[in-house]
């Protein structure tokens, strides 16, 4: 029990997980599951009892039982130990005021990421403003490598994202072609299937393979698939370079999900042996604010600390992408543009700071009040704030999953406007084949019949 | 009537007037009337291949043929061309006002449906709310155990759902069809009813209140840009509290450009004979089947 003296008032909080919710930034998805601060005060309150709790008390108290949860055991079992009693006696104000230092270098933030919970990482998020945030996002810059290096300062890569609605293969080879020429397709080409069977995502896996190798593209190809089918899909011998998953920060979801410890462990040794790519990081996971909201297995955690959670879960694999999603389910999670920038911005900072490499989907869906000038800022933000890729969607209008996301336009535009390149051996591939020269686009990108 | 249909009849008229001319854009027909000086622009939107000097405009032609993603459509700098944003942006307005738009009093009168709320009192809270859309308010419960036919084989409900633009493009048709096609097949039908501001689940609701053997709600879908005019119909055997999703049968994808609603409305009829053969819907049917 924790309580707050603030303005005349005094403001009662019944536990770490209430105080946590409290902090939070205004969410609708919270306030739907009944955990979020009544006032604006008393989010202020619970914001000043955060900063004063130590990360021993968190650590003594994780939101879920240990027992109780994998998500918890995951993220324990993985924890050094040595660094994290070096900090344990700091207070959530403290860490945040470290993080943020000058004094603090990059592997300082490093060093103490693996001495960290999920829940000390939530925590000092929630005392950090937009600014803070892209401050201590830009420093913390993980890399990763699967055929691709992805991380790199100055370099910002895109994921090719050329679905169709049926998965037509001659569709989503020209959405490809579009996107190659935008200078879009280093992250990854991946494509999100209608059709689920192992028939089908094989052959989209042999497809996007075929054409990697006929172009001699430096990438990696990935069919988002469940993960049991594209483990199917592998042991039959389909081409996969990268494998993918969604995830969430309970156990409960990742029931629904269908997803365990259990089968992520099988796919990363599925991949190390079989996959065609060269590695260490072979995996994709997909994360974002509310989705345990919306399969009702929350356990009255508030979604950003589960999302922090899904962070310190997706870490045990050393994935090559992690990509966020807030606002991809609607306004019951995520009202409005307001509300998905400030997600992107926690979730970017979050995933950094556990040390993955972590790419933003700024989405919206039409039942939210968003709209394109949102995103674009969203995107803009979290490009300042050095995420290490985004989707590329033919104007971005996903045909497939009916939501939006940046373009090809926009991915092009990113780079320009902060001087970033595409990632190196793709950068070279892209000069190659004339669509950039010097960094820029040349007047042939954008065309999707040069490639004949 | 959609878009389509009014600017056809529209460029008719003019033609006939001869008050047609060019406006130097293809996509968009300016028509000049002499009278006032009132420039009148009729927006249209079809695919053209927006990238200058393509190595191979037929090649691009052909591919924008089988996709509807918004490929081929060029660039000025790194961004889109005028057109093309435009028509983005448009098609997101659309599907915004297909969600926070209203179905029509008229087209309810027309088909005489009587109009019932769920507990969501505002937009903002059906939207941030999920469970207030799942239940009747007070008034319609009562209303509806006063007023409707009880113990009826199955049971309509029109649900506005995420697409007014939906339920407003496809139940004129829709519904005659399923209502003809359950009457040749000599099922009993209670009174079809519309539920303002309702989500999948207050079927369950409604069921338990009328004592039905089905219940189908036909309910506008999350808006796409591709289309923002689109239902689904859920249909269910006997809900009750242990009922989950997959217990649910789901036909999607109903408009002009899916299904077409009069052969939805048919195929439904079907469907629903085939559930009460069956005393099962959903997984439970298709196991069956």
């Amino acid at each position: 029990m924790f309580t707050c003296t603030l303005k005349n008032e005094t403001y009662q909080f019944r536990s770490i997980a209430d105080v946590l919710a409290k902090a939070s930034e205004e969410k609708s998805g919270d306030k739907m599951a009944g955990i979020a601060a009544e006032s604006s005060l008393e989010r202020m309150a619970a914001k000043v009892v955060l900063s004063e709790i130590t990360l021993k008390e968190i650590y003594e108290n994780p939101v879920i039982p240990y027992e109780k949860d994998e998500v918890t055991r995951i993220i324990y079992d993985d924890l050094n130990l040595f660094i994290y009693k070096e900090i344990a006696s700091w207070s959530v104000g403290e860490l945040r005021d470290f993080i943020l230092s000058h004094r603090t270098t990059v592997s300082d933030l490093f060093r103490i990421s693996k001495g960290l919970t999920s829940e000390m990482i939530s925590a000092a998020a929630k005392l950090m403003s937009s600014i803070d945030l892209v401050m201590a996002s830009q420093k913390i810059r993980p890399t990763a490598h699967c055929n691709t290096t992805i991380g790199e300062p100055g370099r910002l890569a895109f994921r090719c994202q050329p679905n169709h609605p049926i998965d037509n293969p001659e569709g989503i080879l020209a959405s490809m072609k579009e996107g190659l020429s935008y200078g879009s397709g280093d992250a990854v080409i991946g494509v999100n299937p209608n059709n689920d069977s192992v028939e089908s995502v094989s052959r989209i896996l042999h497809m996007t393979h075929d054409f990697i190798q006929k172009w001699d593209i430096p990438t990696q190809n990935c069919v988002l698939a469940h993960i049991t089918t594209q483990m199917h899909a592998l042991k039959k011998g389909a081409p996969i370079a990268l494998m993918f998953q969604s995830l969430a920060g309970t156990q409960a979801a990742n029931d629904d999900f269908g997803v365990s410890k259990e089968i992520l462990d099988e796919a990363f040794q599925l991949m190390a042996k079989h996959g065609t790519s060269t590695g260490p990081n072979q995996l994709y996971f997909e994360t974002g604010q509310g989705s345990e909201v919306s399969l009702d297995a929350h356990l009255g955690i508030d979604m950003q600390t589960l999302e922090a959670r899904t962070y310190g879960y997706a870490r045990h694999w050393k994935p090559f992408m992690v990509n966020n999603v807030s606002g991809f389910i609607g306004p019951e999670t995520i009202y409005d543009g307001k509300q998905v920038i400030r997600a992107d911005l926690e979730d970017l900072f979050m995933g950094k700071m556990h040390g993955l490499p972590m790419g933003i989907a700024p989405t919206y869906t039409n039942h939210m009040q968003a709209d394109q000038n949102d995103q674009e800022i969203a995107g803009m933000l979290t490009a300042l704030a050095g995420a290490n890729f985004y989707m590329g969607v033919p104007g971005g209008d996903d045909v497939m999953l009916s939501y939006q996301d940046t373009s090809y336009h926009d991915d092009a535009s990113l780079r320009e406007m902060l001087g970033l390149r595409p990632l190196r051996e793709f950068e070279e591939w892209l000069e190659k084949m004339g669509i950039m020269e010097n960094g820029k686009l040349t007047e042939r990108a954008g065309d999707l019949s040069i490639f004949k | 009537m959609d878009i389509h249909t009014i600017v056809k009849q529209v460029m008719e008229e003019l033609q006939k007037e001869g008050q047609l001319e060019g406006s130097g854009r293809p996509d968009v027909i300016s028509a000049k009337s002499f009278n006032s000086g009132t420039r009148e622009i009729i927006y249209q939107n079809h695919k053209q291949v927006g990238v200058e000097q393509p190595a191979n405009r037929e090649e691009i032609e052909k591919v924008q043929s089988i996709t509807p993603a918004r490929i081929g459509i060029g660039r000025t700098g790194t961004r889109m061309k005028t057109k093309n944003y435009l028509d983005f942006r448009i098609d997101h307005a659309a599907a915004q006002d297909a969600v926070f738009k209203d179905v029509s009093e008229e087209l309810l009168k027309e088909l005489k449906l009587p109009v019932l709320y769920s507990k969501s009192e505002t937009m903002d809270q059906y939207l941030m709310d999920l469970d207030s859309g799942r239940k009747l308010n007070d008034i319609s419960r009562k209303w509806a155990e006063e007023n409707l036919p009880k113990n009826k084989q199955v049971q309509i409900i029109v649900s506005d759902g995420l697409s007014s633009t939906g339920v407003e493009a496809n139940i004129r048709d829709l519904l005659p069809a399923l209502v003809q096609g359950l009457k040749s097949k000599n099922i009993s039908l209670g009174d079809p009813v519309f539920i303002k501001r309702s989500r999948v689940w207050i079927q369950d609701d409604l069921a338990s209140i009328v004592n039905c053997d089905c219940v189908i709600s036909l309910i506008g879908e999350r808006p796409g840009l591709a289309t923002a005019k689109s239902i689904s119909a859920y249909l269910i055997y006997q809900p009750n509290e242990d009922t989950v999703e997959a217990d649910r049968t789901v036909i999607s994808n109903i408009h002009e450009g899916g299904v077409p609603p009069v052969e939805a409305g048919a195929h439904l009829a079907d469907l629903i004979e085939e559930i009460l053969k069956h005393n099962a819907s959903g997984v439970k049917l298709a196991q069956l089947k």
